[in-house]
């Protein structure tokens, strides 16, 4: 697709709600107060895992100023954090205090929350009469064996990654009002609409009663994707009081009971002839999500390489921990560490360059999913103007080729990751005679950007400015857009509303036509004018032609289907990482960082660069510092708030050079835009702890890589094993 | 600064759960207890946990009275009693820095300060950092580079940000780090917090 001339499509443009969020008036769920609204809390289970016996609630019914409680389980409780009851008070602390009175007889059980324990076959057993261990995925491709056994050099490694929790600023929490027979929620979620079915789900009321509104929120990272547990009890809390009732979650919660990436443990074998030819690749992962499920890590092994005979065997093991939830780039971040870790290996016993191995094996189909060609792919820019902007020739070529103390590394990791967006999602566009124009999508915006890209798109389409849009989003009750995950929201909103825009242009062409007398085809628009084609001094006018509508109109636009049967739709990135390695005290400092994405058009190249750095400050601190860890003979948490469970800081993170490729894909909808919101996570653990390893000469095969695990890599590495 | 609760005194009530007046769910029936009728030192005396005591804050340039309990932060009257809910509570326990405000000018973690303590003083919120309808620099300079996502730690940073210029009106690269380390980012933004708080100092120079 030829690139067009845009005038703010790709080009920086700063975000339209700055004022609100700069001003602290950007109103979070947190900051929603209600006349007469309630505050309700949620009293959690303390054991791993026990039967409730019996709830009294009414010593807490009988504190003043308590409104309500409610009972939130029936027979057993499988981890410690899960809900038991609830009540709701005029405030915080009395409803505290009321959680305090409720009597509840626990009859503990035996648990396990040690992954690891939980495989063993004598382990308690998580699900009544089910085992711990189950198999969730398997994926053949020719034959291994045979391609193992026409590999030169064959490398198999373990790689294992910690169980990371997404603690977003914001904690979840929701502000419920019936209005009648109409509940109104306000919720701190990635999905109003899917929050709002859930709802009329769980409560048995029409969807068309429920609305679901966000405002703003302070970060979710896939951990407020559905509807949450709290928000149904506010909702059932406000219903029996008649009052609003706000219920917000705790730091603490946030490590209990609303999800976190699943670990992983992760060995690859892989088979390569001399020149690199990949022969033959196999994984067997484990992975938990406590009493959910763990992630697939496979798509990057069977995807991203052109290998002929693959296998993945994939096991999920339960354990009395709260359930996982997806986390930005669910399984690929812990495929990636594992998958580019193993290419490394096998490109130092095979003595090539890492990044020649990639190319050498360079797939131009998705061999994975369908077996199609993918309809444009740009890891090859990729992979060179990264290489360039962290100046790869500068590398040891030998890993651990340097001396001395701190001694310096650079790695290179790869991402795969969809990105398509979904067909469906509707978008309005309304003008107004006084030429104020507003775009309306059922979307959110978690800080992404999502505002302003669809202002951008709109002012692009009309020939207008971006501050001239009025955008309104983040309600159920306006037109759908699927949840904001999954990096779905840009290439499913702003195509919607480019096509609401472009019937919108459509008819004020036709308005213009017949000021001007000539032909609607004929109607050019520039400078905020309407001119007749060849005839540049017949003109009108946005402001006339605007009044000329005379009452508001409204266009529809959707975002609709593209060619899934013939192409493979993607999105790629290669990241470089510069480190230095003190073999001393193990510790890791991150010096340089260059992210190369191709994710079709960019349409806010200044938000585009804040995902990315944002990611790879995520992904730093994931393979540097973040691992839950549980107290085995609790079930608790030893490190539920922001001081034990580490994150990483300005003093950890370097300067980001963020590169797009803007490989527009014409096929894919009618921009040639791909989501980002994953992509720039994927690979940025990976690729420091490549160059760890690029330092250091060995790999430290576990994330996060903490001081004590780097310098144990090191204890083997001299011992020889 | 509050010292912190050990884990290891499970017995015992640390600072925070005392100040704090409880824990969360079922543990806190062990602490609730003992705290009521007791009494938590400040500058003027010991005052009981639970009395009202009325106290003169400026804030953003305003003189209020208000009668506060012993216990309560400075970020629970802000946000609850005075409705300036641009100080954000994120950790609940001096973690983070979302609760920042400037106390007399300095910035502190409104979560960890009593509001008692802040009688006769002034308070600055994000709310009264821009001059009327003219921006402070530093929430010019924050749009401009872009030096957030979510917004919900933004208000910290801005008040922290403002406070360090001041002092140090042309600060290398290792002095911002070192300056927002007590702010958390957790969208990851701090690369381009850099390059907002740069922004901000050259124009507070005129540079």
């Amino acid at each position: 697709m030829r690139k067009e001339d845009f005038t703010y499509i790709g080009k920086p443009t700063r975000r339209i709600d700055g004022r609100e969020v700069v001003t602290g008036r950007a109103t979070y769920t947190q900051d929603i107060k209600l006349r007469g609204m309630l505050i309700g809390k949620i009293l959690r289970s303390p054991y791993a895992a026990a039967e409730v016996v019996s709830i009294d609630l009414a010593p807490a019914l009988a504190l003043p100023g308590v409104f309500a409680a409610l009972k939130l389980v029936e027979g057993k409780v499988r981890y410690a954090g899960q809900q038991v009851a609830a009540v709701a008070a005029v405030d915080e602390r009395t409803a505290e205090k009321a959680l305090a009175l409720i009597k509840v007889d626990f009859k503990t059980l035996p648990y396990v929350v040690d992954w690891e324990k939980a495989r063993d076959a004598s382990a308690p057993q998580v699900r009544d009469g089910k085992p711990n261990v189950e198999r969730f995925n398997e994926y053949v491709r020719g034959d291994v064996e045979k391609g193992f056994a026409e590999a030169d050099v064959v490398v198999e490694r373990t790689y294992r990654t910690a169980f990371e929790i997404h603690n977003p600023a914001e904690t979840h929490g929701s502000v419920a009002v019936w209005e009648g027979d109409h509940l109104v929620v306000y919720d701190s979620t990635q999905n109003v609409h899917g929050v709002r079915d859930g709802l009329a789900r769980a409560l048995k009321v029409p969807a068309a009663n429920v609305t679901v509104i966000k405002k703003y929120m302070g970060g979710g990272f896939g951990s407020k994707l559905g509807l949450n547990e709290q928000t149904v009890a506010a909702a059932n809390l406000a219903r029996e009081t008649g009052r609003p009732v706000k219920v917000l979650l705790s730091r603490r919660d946030n490590a209990v009971c609303v999800g976190y990436r699943p670990s992983s443990l992760q060995t690859y074998k892989v088979g390569a002839k001399k020149d690199g030819t990949l022969t033959a690749f196999s994984l067997v992962n484990y992975a938990s999500g406590g009493v959910g499920a763990g992630d697939e890590v496979s798509e990057p092994v069977v995807d991203i390489y052109k290998c002929p005979n693959c296998k993945v065997e994939e096991f999920t093991v339960f354990t009395n921990t709260g359930a996982s939830r997806a986390t930005r780039a669910p399984g690929h971040t812990q495929g990636a560490f594992g998958l580019e870790g193993v290419m490394d290996e096998l490109a130092a016993a095979l003595d090539i360059d890492p990044l020649e191995l990639r190319k050498k094996n360079y797939s131009t189909r998705n061999l994975g999913d369908t077996g199609l060609p993918y309809s444009t792919k740009g890891l090859d820019m990729c992979y060179k103007l990264g290489a360039k902007a962290i100046g790869w020739e500068r590398r040891n070529r030998k890993p651990g080729d340097g001396s001395g103390t701190v001694r310096r590394g650079i790695g290179v990791a790869t991402s795969i990751w969809f990105g398509a967006g979904v067909p469906g999602t509707l978008a309005d566009v309304v003008l107004y005679p006084d030429m104020s124009v507003e775009v309306v999508c059922g979307t959110q915006d978690l800080g992404t950007g999502t505002r302003t890209h669809m202002a951008v798109v709109a002012a692009e389409t009309l020939g207008l400015e971006p501050k001239d849009i009025t955008v309104k989003l983040g309600n159920s009750d306006y037109p759908w857009a699927p949840l904001s995950g999954g990096s779905l929201t840009t290439p499913s909103v702003a195509p919607a509303v480019r096509d609401a825009a472009l019937k919108a242009v459509e008819r004020l062409k036709a308005v213009a036509a017949a000021r001007l007398k000539v032909a609607a085809d004929d109607v050019v628009m520039g400078d905020r004018r309407f001119f007749a084609k060849g005839a540049p001094d017949k003109t009108v006018a946005f402001a006339d032609v605007y009044r000329d509508l005379r009452r508001e109109a409204s266009f529809h636009g959707e975002r609709t289907g593209f060619p899934q049967n013939e192409y493979a739709f993607n999105t790629f990135g290669a990241h470089f990482a510069e480190v230095e390695v003190n073999v001393e005290t193990g510790r890791i400092r991150v010096l340089n960082y260059a992210a190369a994405h191709d994710s079709g058009q960019i349409i806010n190249k200044l938000t585009a660069e804040s995902q990315v750095v944002g990611a790879v400050t995520q992904g730093l601190s994931a393979g540097l510092f973040e691992e839950r860890v549980m107290d085995d003979t609790t079930g608790n948490p030893t490190n539920p708030n922001l001081r034990d469970y580490k994150i990483a800081t300005s003093l950890d993170v370097p300067e980001i050079t963020p590169i797009f490729v803007d490989v527009v894909d014409a096929r894919l909808n009618n921009l040639g835009t791909k989501g980002l919101g994953e992509p720039p996570r994927i690979p940025s653990s990976a690729a420091i702890a490549n160059a760890v390893y690029n330092a250091i000469g060995t790999h430290v095969r576990e994330i996060p890589m903490t001081p004590k695990r780097v310098l144990e890599a090191l204890k083997k590495k001299e011992a020889g094993s | 600064m509050e010292k912190k609760p050990t884990k290891k005194n499970p017995g015992g009530v640390s600072r925070r759960d005392f100040i704090k007046g409880l824990g969360t769910g079922a543990l806190s029936t062990a602490v609730l207890p003992p705290l009521l009728g007791q009494t938590i030192a400040t500058k003027k005396g010991r005052v009981p946990v639970y009395d009202k005591k009325t106290i003169t804050l400026t804030v953003n340039g305003k003189k209020a009275s208000l009668a506060v309990e012993a216990n309560e932060t400075l970020l629970d009257v802000l946000r609850d009693k005075l409705d300036l809910t641009g100080a954000k509570k994120v950790c609940d326990r001096g973690e983070c820095g979302g609760c920042t405000v400037l106390l007399d000018g300095a910035p502190i973690y409104a979560c960890m300060y009593l509001a008692i303590r802040a009688d006769g003083k002034a308070v600055k919120t994000v709310e009264g950092l821009a001059d009327g309808n003219k921006f402070h620099p530093v929430q010019e300079a924050f749009i401009e580079k872009d030096g957030y996502q979510c917004g919900f730690c933004t208000p910290g940073f801005l008040m922290t940000t403002s406070a360090f210029l001041e002092k140090n009106p042309a600060p290398s690269l290792d002095e911002i780090k070192q300056a927002l380390s007590g702010n958390l980012c957790r969208c990851g933004n701090y690369a381009k917090i850099y390059g907002a708080v740069d922004a901000a100092a050259r124009k507070l120079r005129g540079a």
